[in-house]
């Protein structure tokens, strides 16, 4: 898998380089702003741009910003952007255009490095990967008079971690349930949130997002 | 076509001539009221001119110039000037509430504010209130009013009245036929009756002017001094500027602990951690694996400690994007539904900005605690110089500053800004917070993409 890096911080992106190297992915490009990271995804069209939030020259949200104008110039492109900190206003930017590829991470993900290239091959493959953080606070928010109140705990649980981009099997595995007890609440989760059930796992996460994100 | 349109000209003029007779007739009568104020304003004048006289009478006889008993007329005197001195401060209050009611002049008090220490001696009490009342150059100003206000102030208010009655007697006197049944008077019919038409237009028109003027007037004696003014000033800035310390200070001990307490405690145990797994490594392979995952558990938690800690003293959302999209998260991420609307076309300074920022985020978070809310709605307007930041909820109402809900502390925290909050919270709701700060923006913002 080929993928590009913009990270300014010379150690992190050296430890990340290694880190997903050390995984069996090729590093095309690592670069330490945003002007950079287009001219990059341009020039080798990598399967993945891995990308920090907070770059040089403003040190503010310029990485979102860069990495949502290389998503225009290349649909589809899988950006997985790593941040300091979560916030459900990025994250719904992140999402806005519905393609699926993003991922949106803490940068602590980094050090559970099994789960972390898990998340980079997920996004990679055109799925979703969101930080729990990001997944609690929208449940916590939504604990309000409309749909997603109807869930029942155990819903809720399984709404989650299907954001954060899990398989049937990984919830499973969490929960401590069978895989068809996993498909049954996402049955109900879909009839109570009013979604047509889909085959298309990634697909199903993206149509969740974007009902949590309205 | 045309013809329509002058009849509908015509018929507004008609309306406006019509309105604006109303307002004069409205600001007429309301000069007579102020006439009446202040006529009644001559009583206490009369009280402090009576004290002066008993004085100087009474020094007289003290001085063998006249007979009679002197302490009984002293202490009439005293009395007359207690009653007096208060109430023509009364007066004033009222004229000032008046001016800017009617007159659409508004005046400031000028008071120096009431000494607040504690005196539990009733008499020293009241000789410190007594120092406090007739040290205050506005007291005297306040007197000075009252001639004023019943001679020139009088003449203001009361002619648009009696050019509107004087004149009304004169436009009738053509009706009043001569008792014996011969025609109206010609000069009546001439003269007399359109100078009364006139004067009665006059009165109706010139009354909402004179009104004003009267108002300007009574700013000019009841409104505070330039030197009072400053005085007030000094007095504000430098209790904020004590509060503005004080918070800062507090703040800093709250983050030193924070830190001290939180992540600097987690890094010593992930250090000692580590170095308990480096030396079972060789050993006890499983147990230094346990040691570090449990090691890796506390730098999340630290960071997560941190990220907290961050958030609470500059949130990167309003770093990156300023205060409408800050408080956008914020309203994102609050467990009762709210709507923000606002646009502001720059940003302000950064101080205002968070202050402006944990206003409303310490709001949003009393909305949840108390309000039983079910929906808020925050605005965001900047107009003529001053951010104006409005939070309403549908909530159960009654929040007042003091009762421990915070309010006080985002009135101080705004008072640094020489900004200001109003509450208006009825039992049953809904409760309105409005904030303004007077800063200015910054020059549109570039996006850089």
């Amino acid at each position: 898998m080929r993928v590009v890096i913009a990270e300014d911080l010379f150690l992190l992106r050296d430890g990340l380089s290694r880190l997903l190297e050390a995984n069996g992915m090729r590093i095309v490009a690592a670069v330490d702003n945003g002007a950079d990271l287009r001219t990059a995804v341009a020039e080798h069209e990598p399967d993945i741009a891995i990308v920090d939030v907070r770059l040089p020259p403003t040190f503010t949200d310029e990485g979102l910003r860069a990495a949502l104008a290389a998503r225009r110039d290349r649909p589809g492109l899988p950006v997985l952007v790593l941040s300091q900190y979560v916030e459900q206003l990025y994250a719904r930017e992140l999402l806005a255009d519905g393609g699926g590829g993003i991922g949106y991470l803490l940068k602590d993900r980094v050090l559970d490095s099994a789960q972390f290239t898990a998340a980079v091959r997920q996004v990679a493959a055109g799925g979703t990967a969101m930080d729990p953080e990001v997944i609690a606070r929208l449940l916590a928010r939504s604990s309000g008079g409309d749909a997603l109140a109807t869930l029942s705990p155990r819903e809720r649980e399984v709404l989650g971690l299907m954001a954060e981009g899990r398989s049937n099997a990984a919830i499973a595995q969490r929960l401590v349930i069978t895989e068809r007890a996993v498909a049954k609440h996402t049955a109900s989760i879909f009839t109570r949130l009013g979604l047509q059930p889909s085959d298309d796992d990634n697909r199903r996460v993206l149509a969740v997002l974007a009902y949590l994100g309205q | 076509m045309s013809g329509a349109a002058v009849t509908g000209g015509t018929r507004t003029w008609w309306r406006r001539c019509l309105e604006r007779a109303v307002d004069g007739a409205v600001a007429a009568v309301r000069g007579l009221v102020l006439c009446g104020l202040a006529a009644i304003g001559l009583i206490p004048l009369a009280g402090v001119a009576l004290t002066l006289l008993y004085v100087m009478r009474g020094a007289g006889e003290l001085l063998g110039l006249h007979g009679g008993p002197y302490p009984g007329k002293l202490g009439a005197a005293t009395i007359a000037l207690i009653a007096s001195i208060p109430a023509s401060r009364r007066l004033a209050k009222f004229t000032r509430y008046l001016a800017g009611r009617w007159c659409r002049v508004a005046i400031a008090a000028p008071y120096r504010p009431m000494p607040r220490d504690a005196e539990p001696n009733l008499v020293k009490l009241l000789v410190r209130r007594a120092g406090w009342l007739l040290g205050d150059p506005a007291t005297w100003r306040d007197l000075l009013w009252l001639p004023v206000a019943a001679s020139g102030g009088l003449l203001l208010a009361a002619a648009p009245a009696g050019f509107v009655l004087g004149g009304a007697v004169g436009a009738i006197a053509p009706l009043r036929l001569p008792g014996d049944g011969s025609p109206p008077h010609l000069l009546h019919l001439v003269v007399t009756g359109p100078a009364g038409f006139v004067a009665v237009a006059l009165g109706l028109f010139a009354a909402p002017m004179l009104l004003h003027a009267y108002g300007n007037l009574a700013s000019e004696l009841l409104g505070p001094t330039r030197g009072s003014q400053l005085e007030q000033r000094v007095t504000h800035l430098a209790r904020t500027r004590s509060d503005t310390l004080d918070a800062g200070a507090v703040e800093l001990r709250r983050i030193e602990r924070d830190l001290h307490d939180g992540a600097q405690a987690r890094l010593v145990a992930m250090g000692m951690t580590l170095e308990v797994a480096g030396q079972l490594v060789d050993t006890e392979p499983a147990a230094a694996k346990a040691l570090l995952a449990e090691a890796r558990q506390s730098s999340a938690k630290a960071l997560a400690e941190l990220r907290d800690l961050v958030r609470g003293i500059h949130p990167p959302v309003l770093a990156d994007r300023g205060l409408t999209a800050a408080i956008s998260a914020l309203a994102l991420d609050s467990q009762v539904w709210v709507s923000v609307d606002g646009d502001l076309p720059g940003r302000p300074s950064p101080p205002v900005e968070s202050a402006a920022y944990f206003a409303v985020s310490e709001l949003l978070a009393n909305v949840v605690k108390h309000a039983e809310a079910r929906r808020v709605w925050i605005d965001l307007r900047h107009d003529n110089a001053m951010l104006r930041i409005g939070v309403t909820d549908d909530g159960v109402g009654g929040a007042a500053p003091g009762h421990g809900s915070g309010l006080r502390g985002i009135e101080r925290r705004l008072a640094a800004f020489d900004g200001v909050l109003a509450v208006s919270s009825p039992p049953g709701g809904p409760t309105v917070v409005n904030m303004e700060i007077p800063c200015e923006l910054s020059s549109p913002k570039t996006s850089s993409c």
